[in-house]
């Protein structure tokens, strides 16, 4: 009884929302009107975004079918189709398909790679293993893009890590084996696919392995035991288990590395044969050149493709595994 | 046929966690051979560049890194503007995350699409379009403009921070706090704000390292400016410098190591830890 | 006493679904008003609607007599504990109750002062520094209780509070909420599944099915005088007869249902009941309960329930003798004032 009474005998203020301010009618109204408030919220970021990134990709895009003045070397208003039309020519289709080439590469590469770090670090690591592993995975990816390209040429050069390990032993004519196969091979290591392969393998590594490791994650690890309990061999659980649950991770994992390699013009430039790569193409035409309808129109193959292969993977699930 | 099919049963069944375990192991190993010899050519006595095996190490390469102006300069601009394009993303990151958190509404789909563009679409092109509007308004690059290219990627790392926090907040706080008498924006600052505090703090510090570390863009919207990044591309011409570039990129490593630690620790954790007030 | 809470024709839809299909009833003040059912029946979303997170598609519903469309819950004299007691997991407990009275702006020696009293009220008095996240299943209720009852509502909804404790605790807090309506006076509203609960602390109970409602009345009221099939079975258990059934044994054509504890289970042949209605089956089963047996007798296509006291006592020879076997044939008997007929 005392206790009631003593609650009772405070008198407590009044809600400071039942007045009539115009705090209080903003809060009832946002309260209200969902979609106002949801409009507010989207406001500024949609204007940001609006603005600045869909307007200068559609100043970009649009100049794909200006004119190009090659004496006068400028931009003109003057609408046409030739920049889309050259991309047909065989020296720039080659280097569509080189570039895509390697961007399946190399997404292959990460995934050989990168499946069985994922899958450890899902299913076999201990808690305190797997932070390590996670520790271990990150760091390279915020270290300096820059320096990490740089430190492989350097590895990979003929006075470098690599061929001085190799002499040790004894492997280097297996080496100078591999470079001398079509497409893979070049005249040194540094200057052949195999080494441009290497480099973007390893650069973009982390990115595929943290979306595979979510996506395993989300495998009850008791999906696996069932399936060998149900006599299947590991590599059976492998492909019709853990491989298709693990799927989206990958395919997430792929957005980063094909649009990554895609659009580098760095790495090509330091590694690797010649031959541009359409990052490099981009980058001298609209640079010294200036040539920018054509830069434009070049940068349209990376974007449709990855706008498609957006849509896929989102089919794919892929956008939940992010 | 079927006693062989048992023994390759039998040596896939029994080591196949460890065949697993070096295959991990060593991916991992992979991922930091080159940062090894980035440290190793960072104290190499050798000044002659790259040479291996190493002849000796000496660590005076790390007190002329610290003289230099042109070093100090681009570690400058780069703090900065990481630390402005942070912000802006923060405040917009937030912004998106609160809107996109309710169920279904019309564009959702396409908003969300617009927020990872510009991380998905090569950096070139980002780069390419930011200058050419650049161009057309007359704008001359420089420490805004290099802002305005990182803030506009580093939105979708704060977004997607949030927007897993905010998934795990219970619906129920936010109506009890409102049957307590708390409207919007005092639900928002006693109950909503503290609890999303260390996701927009790991949200901030992922994309302040992002920042810091971004080549790409940078190179379009910098004009003559040097960040960091654009810096250390510069150096790479210089062979005789390797020791100093080095350094500079080991010690950014070693900088950025540790926030990327506790930002991992702090979306990790969850909850917000309890303060009395 | 006047109306609390009045419902007039309130619907409610979430797209396709229809939770509430015009809806009428109304809370006195001060009464302890269950809401009963299974779920999707609509008793929580009229609980939203009560707090303010919902509002109705369409009807009316009125608050202590004022019009409560478009209020926002932080405008109306409720206040609501939830299933999982929603306790904000980064303050510490005293802050949590105090939440409401610091919305306020009430002076902080203030508010930890009544806050402190109302975790005494709910037996907590040395909680206060905890958090949330330190204190088991029941002692969250209890601040979740406290957090809303500091503020003084006139109105206290109550989500199911007691689903997620063990069955002695939650016995435990059934009787402490009884105690603390009556000592409080005010209106409380109570949703639960639990039709066990809501016969030993309400005084009057609504049953949901579907979005509508069945039956509004007192616990006794329900269990004697079901007036659906749906009641009959859901508040107690009964077994539900179909009209042909009636027409047979008394020429009344209408469904009837008779609860499991009136009817009696006695060997074929044995004498009647004065005035009983008979009917002949086979005993399929017998489960002893302790002071009671449960019976299950097969009569046509139907298996009847039948509760009885178990009488079986004294030495062990009498014990085993007397009693009924499976498979035997036996009369079901029960009194014509017992069979509830019902509306369906």
């Amino acid at each position: 009884m005392t206790e009631a009474s003593a609650m009772a005998r405070t008198a407590l203020p009044a809600l400071p929302t039942l007045g009539h301010s115009w705090r209080n009618s903003l809060s009832t109204l946002l309260y209200q009107r969902r979609t106002l408030t949801l409009f507010l919220l989207l406001l500024p970021p949609l204007l940001w975004f609006g603005v600045v990134y869909i307007g200068s990709l559609f100043t970009l895009l649009s100049q794909s079918i200006f004119t190009f003045d090659e004496m006068a070397m400028s931009v003109s208003a003057e609408l046409t189709t030739d920049n889309f039309v050259s991309l047909l020519n065989p020296a720039n289709y080659d280097i569509v398909l080189r570039t895509l080439g390697m961007a399946v590469a190399v997404t292959l590469g990460t995934v050989a790679i990168g499946f069985p770090v994922a899958y450890y670090m899902a299913h076999y690591a201990g808690p305190r293993e797997r932070g390590f592993f996670f520790v271990g995975v990150m760091l390279p990816m915020w270290a300096s893009y820059i320096v990490k390209a740089y430190a492989w040429t350097v590895l990979l050069a003929q006075g470098g890590v690599i061929y001085w390990v190799l002499r040790q032993l004894g492997l280097l004519p297996v080496l100078e084996a591999v470079l001398r196969l079509p497409v893979i091979g070049g005249d040194t290591l540094a200057t052949s696919n195999l080494g441009r392969f290497l480099v973007l393998t390893y650069i973009w590594l982390p990115f595929m392995i943290l979306p595979i490791q979510a996506a395993i994650e989300r495998v009850p690890a008791n999906l696996l035991l069932a399936s060998a309990d149900l006599g299947a061999h590991p590599f059976k659980t492998f492909t019709s288990v853990l491989w298709p649950l693990a799927f989206p991770g990958v395919v997430a994992g792929s957005i980063f590395t094909f649009s990554l390699t895609l659009g580098d013009y760095i790495i090509p430039q330091l590694v690797g044969p010649s031959g541009l790569y359409i990052g490099n193409m981009v980058y001298t035409l609209q640079g010294t050149i200036g040539n920018i309808p054509m830069a434009a129109a070049f940068t349209c193959v990376p974007i449709v493709l990855i706008t498609l292969y957006l849509a896929l993977a989102r089919r794919l699930g892929a956008f939940n595994a992010l | 046929m079927r006693f062989d099919q048992h023994r390759t049963l039998r040596l896939l069944h029994l080591p196949k966690g460890l065949v697993l375990r070096i295959s991990a192991y060593m991916g991992l190993a992979f991922l930091h051979l080159p940062l090894v010899f980035i440290a190793l050519y960072a104290f190499n006595d050798n000044s002659a560049g790259y040479s291996f095996p190493i002849t000796g190490l000496t660590l005076r390469w790390v007190s002329l890194a610290w003289e230099r102006d042109d070093i100090r300069a681009a570690i400058g601009l780069s703090l900065s503007v990481a630390a402005m394009a942070t912000f802006i993303a923060m405040v917009l990151g937030t912004l998106t995350a609160a809107a996109l958190n309710r169920d279904r509404f019309f564009g959702k789909n396409a908003f969300t699409t617009l927020l990872i563009l510009p991380i998905a679409l090569p950096g070139i092109v980002t780069g390419i379009a930011l200058l050419s509007a650049f161009k057309l308004m007359d704008v001359t690059p420089g420490y805004w403009t290099i802002v305005i290219g990182h803030a506009t990627f580093c939105v979708v790392i704060v977004h997607n921070n949030v927007v897993a926090r905010l998934r795990r907040l219970s619906a129920r706080l936010w109506e009890a706090s409102m049957d307590l008498g708390a409207d919007t924006l005092t639900t928002l600052r006693y109950v909503i704000l503290p609890q999303l505090g260390t996701a927009l703090l790991a949200g901030g510090i992922l994309a302040f390292a992002l920042s810091v570390d971004e080549l790409i863009v940078t190179t379009f919207t910098a004009g003559s400016d040097k960040t960091l990044p654009i810096w250390l591309m510069s150096q790479l011409s210089r062979p005789r410098d390797a020791a100093i570039t080095n350094v500079v990129a080991l010690v950014v490593m070693l900088l950025t190591a540790p926030l990327i630690i506790l930002a991992w620790r702090l979306t990790r954790d969850g909850d917000a830890k309890p303060n009395t007030h | 006493m006047g109306i609390a809470i009045a419902f007039k024709d309130i619907s409610k839809h979430y797209g396709e679904v229809n939770a509430l299909k015009q809806v009428s009833f109304s809370v006195e003040e001060g009464e302890f008003f269950s809401m009963l059912g299974p779920s999707g029946s609509g008793k929580t979303t009229s609980l939203r609607l009560m707090a303010g997170f919902e509002q109705p598609s369409s009807g009316s519903l009125s608050l202590l007599g004022q019009e409560a469309a478009g209020t926002p819950p932080y405008a109306r004299d409720v206040n609501t504990v939830f299933q999982d007691y929603a306790l904000f997991p980064h303050m510490n407990v005293l802050d949590n109750v105090a939440y409401g009275l610091m919305v306020r702006k009430m002076p902080k020696a203030e508010r930890h002062a009544l806050a402190q009293e109302a975790l005494a009220m709910v037996a907590l008095p040395e909680h206060g520094q905890r958090t949330p996240a330190q204190l088991s299943g029941g002692q969250r209720q209890r601040v979740a209780l406290a957090r809303a009852l500091v503020n003084r509502p006139r109105i206290l909804l109550l989500d199911e509070p007691l689903g997620a404790l063990d069955l002695k605790l939650r016995e435990q807090m059934q009787v402490e909420l009884k105690v603390l309506h009556r000592k409080l006076g005010i209106t409380f509203v109570y949703v639960t599944h639990d039709q066990g609960e809501a016969l030993s602390m309400s005084d009057r109970i609504a049953v949901f099915n579907h979005g509508r409602i069945e039956q509004i009345a007192t616990p006794r009221g329900l269990y004697h005088q079901p007036r659906t099939r749906f009641v009959a079975d859901f508040v107690g258990s009964a077994n539900v007869f179909a009209a042909d059934v009636a027409q047979a044994l008394c020429g009344k054509r209408q469904s009837f249902a008779v609860r499991q504890e009136n009817i009696l289970v006695s060997a074929a042949g044995s004498a009647p009941i004065d005035g009983a209605l008979l009917m002949p089956g086979e005993l399929l089963t017998v489960q002893f309960l302790g002071a009671s047996q449960r019976l299950e007798v097969q009569v046509g296509s139907q298996v009847i329930t039948a509760l009885q006291a178990d009488k079986s006592s004294g030495s062990s020879s009498l014990i085993e003798s007397n009693l009924l076997e499976a498979g035997q044939p036996v009369t079901l008997q029960w009194l014509a004032q017992h069979m509830v007929m019902l509306d369906d």
